[in-house]
């Protein structure tokens, strides 16, 4: 069983974040893994593990492999997978990737999945849902369609099947999106996107956490990938950024205390305001 | 006005909702306005599409291997976007317009990918500059504005609920509807079940009211005030993902929940964590009820009351229909 997991670098959402020239600005010390990558990175180990379990394949076998596409700042990213116990970390870096739109990242994290299959078959590739910068959430879905492979997207159960007929193995997903719920299903090798409902992402061991600050990190190019850069980067983005303005702040907050009379003041506060 | 067509989804074609309606309306600033459905349009809705200016809506008829989609299989987005990509290519069309929604997102990304098409998500506003579709947006917690211009020859774009008062054409049209055939590429993604949620309360959805009250895990699992004040202001009732995960209330507001931006977000027993302002800090008008003083919340608040929702949600409830009346 041998996974892929797609995990980007992104501002920390508990700090200031903003627009440098068009582009999103991403300092060391204030960005982090997306934390929904720690959800799909979750799933990615629990299913290694239940392999490993059911005895399916052997203690030693399995793997996880963590990719992003970032610039040298992404390790911190990548540090953070380690932490959580995956085996291998690789960052696609370029400075023509800068300014890619879901396309240019979803062909370049497809052409990375690809080299990883012409080692060893690749049966997974599992996302996060969003990336909490853009929260665009099509990524992975693009990502399926670049592999040609079977998406479950967004899912908040995931169950892989014991091979009927040995060797095919068949994912399950069940999925709350917006006011449906839906099972589906798919053989492997398939792309699966897990939500924040999925499971709760494990907290880091100390062996772990020391053994992640000295792992090696595997630096591709756009060219180890067999990519044309033309497809990705601002080159390749079908979408341009014109501009970008922070928001005015709000006025200051009217605020009162209850002393019995907060529900008036708050209803005369709608109706005054003509919001009712 | 330009001379471009702008396909949106109609999906389901048995109901116009408000934000189909909003979706029509900023359709039309940038051309001439078509709708495309999976299913036939009933004689209301075709009345409303009328209405709103839409004088074709085109009837996917879609097939796999040879045989006919149907019943649920036809709302899955990989035949929605086999659909919106064939309706473009049929009509030639240069922007396809879909509402703000996960599966709406799923489908908008495989019809773009499909078509080479631009693709933009969660849009506010949509115009157009010097011939190129110009989008506006609302990032990092409603504290941005940004703007992007569409550099492909066709743009696909989600537009969020809210964005735009819904407002009819002077003279109404009479829609005719075609059919259309569409081929959706076989896959062996299968789907084993789908179950719609049927929504008793007879509130406005979540993500499209203009108004909204969310309780937290303050209320302690009473959600009684919250349903209480949403009912005296016809809005909808949502949570946080805290009080969702307990079990409290089935549908939550944030960044992983449903991203609102209503005219008014009244927060009950929320703290307002970066997660969930992340999905409704755009909205227009913030409100807050919190015992503590010192909540997050109240930094992006226009009105705050310090104090317990149990008493002051049902008071605020009474007034309102006390005035109201
Ligand atoms: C990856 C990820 C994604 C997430 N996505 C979301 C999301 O989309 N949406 C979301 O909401 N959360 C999300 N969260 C969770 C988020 O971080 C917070 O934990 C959550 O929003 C807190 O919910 P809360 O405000 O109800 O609870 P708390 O933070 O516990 O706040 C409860 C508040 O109620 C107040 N209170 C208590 N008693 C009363 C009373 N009687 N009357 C009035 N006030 C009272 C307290 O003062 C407190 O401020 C996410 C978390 C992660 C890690
Ligand atoms: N630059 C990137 N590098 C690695 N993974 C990414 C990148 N961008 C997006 N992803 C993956 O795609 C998911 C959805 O991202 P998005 O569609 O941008 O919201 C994320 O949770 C990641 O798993």
């Amino acid at each position: 069983m041998r996974i892929v997991v797609t995990a980007k670098y992104v501002p920390d959402i508990n700090t200031e974040r903003g627009f440098s020239e068009g582009r999103v600005v991403r300092t060391a010390g204030e960005g982090t893994l997306n934390e929904l990558d720690e959800n799909a990175i979750e799933a990615a180990l629990r299913i290694v593990e239940a392999e490993r379990a059911a005895g399916r394949i052997g203690p030693d076998e399995g793997e996880v492999v963590v990719v992003t596409m970032a610039g040298p700042d992404g390790d911190v990213a990548l540090r953070k997978a380690f932490q959580l116990g995956v085996d291998r970390g690789i960052r696609v870096s370029d400075d023509a990737l800068a300014g890619s739109d879901y396309f240019g990242t979803a062909a370049v994290l497809a052409a990375a999945v690809r080299r990883l299959g012409d080692e060893a078959p690749v049966d997974l590739v599992v996302t996060g849902m969003a990336a909490l910068d853009g929260l665009g959430s099509v990524v992975p879905t693009l990502l399926g369609a670049e592999l040609g492979l079977p998406t479950l997207n967004l899912a908040k159960k995931v169950e892989l099947a014991e091979p009927a007929d040995p060797g095919q193995r068949v994912l399950t997903i069940t999925r709350e999106i917006d006011d449906v719920t839906e099972s589906l299903t798919a053989p492997l090798p398939a792309v699966l996107s897990v939500t924040d409902g999925a499971n709760q992402p494990r907290f880091p061991g100390f062996k772990l956490i020391m053994a992640a600050r000295s792992k090696e990190i595997e630096v591709w190019s756009p060219a180890d990938l067999g990519l044309d850069p033309a497809v990705a980067g601002s080159a390749g983005a079908r979408t341009e950024t014109l501009t970008a303005a922070p928001r005015p702040a709000r006025p200051e907050v009217e605020l009162v205390t209850d002393k019995g009379e907060g529900g008036v003041a708050l209803a005369d506060f709608l109706i005054r305001n003509d919001l009712v | 006005m330009t001379n471009r067509t702008v396909q949106v989804l109609l999906d389901p074609a048995t109901e116009v909702r408000t934000s189909t309606l909003e979706l029509l309306t900023i359709a039309r600033g940038l051309g001439r306005v078509e709708a495309v459905a999976l299913e036939a349009p009933t004689v209301e809705v075709l009345a409303q599409l009328g209405a709103y200016g839409v004088e074709t809506v085109h009837q996917a008829e879609p097939a796999r291997d040879g045989a006919c989609v149907s019943g649920d299989e036809r709302h899955l987005p990989a035949v929605v976007a086999a659909a919106l990509a064939a309706a473009v290519r049929l009509t030639d069309a240069d922007a396809v317009l879909l509402p703000t929604s996960f599966a709406a997102k799923e489908a908008a990304a495989l019809a773009a990918h499909d078509l080479g098409a631009g693709l933009v998500i969660d849009a506010s506003s949509l115009r157009d500059v010097h011939g190129r579709v110009v989008a506006g947006k609302r990032v990092f917690a409603g504290s941005w504005d940004t703007e992007c211009a569409v550099t492909a020859d066709v743009a696909v774009v989600t537009v969020r609920a809210n964005s735009a008062v819904a407002q009819p054409v002077e003279t109404a049209v009479e829609p005719v509807t075609e059919g259309y055939a569409v081929e959706v590429p076989t896959s062996p993604v299968a789907l084993l079940s789908r179950e719609v949620k049927a929504d008793t309360s007879g509130r406005p959805p979540l993500d499209q009211a203009a108004v909204v009250v969310a309780g937290g895990r303050g209320t302690d699992g009473d959600f009684g005030p919250v349903e209480d004040l949403a009912d005296a202001l016809g809005a909808a009732v949502g949570a946080s993902r805290d009080a969702a995960f307990e079990g409290w209330w089935d549908s939550y507001v944030g960044q992983t929940g449903v991203t609102i931006a209503p005219r008014v977000y009244i927060g009950a027993g929320i703290s307002g964590a970066p997660h969930h302002r992340g999905g409704m800090q755009a909205s227009q008008v913030i409100v807050a009820v919190n015992s503590d003083p010192e909540a997050p919340i109240f930094e992006i608040c226009d009105f705050a009351v310090v104090g317990r929702l149990a008493d002051v949600l049902p008071q605020a409830a009474a007034e309102i229909r006390k005035r109201k009346s």
